[in-house]
């Protein structure tokens, strides 16, 4: 489930950052990078798991479906607000810098 | 166990090279734009950037989740299986398999991006003196 939401996470970041004209500013291609990252290693991690368990990996319980479905999600959450921290540091518009100058004034 | 370890200090690797082959090509740059013609292609070090990204992203996620399953905790040795040598050997086992396996999948996925990219940049060069 954890692959399953980050793999959805990295498609629709995909589909923003491909319609969106304001991509560089946004620094969407950080977001699209991160979480296709994240699901080619979950992958990774998946593969060694199923040549361990089999067969019986495509039918977890569903206490640790849920748990791993709450991960994803937290984990998807996670590298939105690791993006809107580095967006904020970077300030392309200078929002951040204008609101603290004229705070000073 | 610790397996984005592997992905992180690739990443660490990487993003030093991006940074040296920056500066190098930015030099070359300014070079070139007194001679005259500025650059058409994305640089080296920019795709490098799509490693460093996918990397670095990816580590955090997965040092998030095993901050979850409670494998990375706040204290000395920071990783729950390095405290005695048996799970620390089999933490290893796992690092130079599953943690070398993601670094070298998501290399290979970038050597496919930067493959594609010269592809397109070459039709585009084509269009472009077809045009002319």
């Amino acid at each position: 489930m954890t692959l399953l939401i980050t793999v959805f996470a990295a498609i629709a970041s995909t589909v923003v950052w491909y319609v969106c004209p304001k991509r560089s500013e946004m620094r969407l291609g950080t977001l699209v990078l991160m979480f296709w990252g994240a699901s080619l290693m979950w992958l990774v991690d998946a593969v060694f798991e199923y040549a361990e368990l089999g067969a019986e990996y495509f039918s977890p319980a569903p206490a640790d479906m849920l748990n791993d479905a709450f991960l994803g999600l937290c984990a998807a959450a996670l590298g939105l607000v690791i993006w809107l921290g580095i967006l904020l540091f970077k300030d392309p518009k200078g929002v951040i810098k204008n609101t603290l100058s004229a705070r000073k004034k | 166990m610790a397996c984005f370890l592997i992905p992180a200090a690739e990443a660490v690797v990487t993003t030093i090279a991006t940074k040296a082959l920056s500066s190098h090509e930015k030099k070359a740059e300014n070079a070139e734009k007194t001679v005259g013609e500025a650059p058409a292609k994305m640089s080296f070090s920019a795709k490098l950037k799509w490693l460093d990204g996918m990397l670095w992203g990816g580590s955090a996620l997965l040092a998030f989740e095993h901050i979850w399953h409670g494998e990375i905790i706040p204290v000395f040795p920071f990783l729950t299986n390095a405290a005695d040598p048996a799970s620390a050997a089999e933490m290893l086992r796992e690092m130079g398999t599953a943690g070398v396996g993601m670094a070298a999948l998501v290399t290979a996925v970038w050597g496919v991006m930067v493959g594609i990219s010269r592809v397109i940049e070459k039709r585009s060069e084509k269009t472009e003196a077809d045009v002319k």
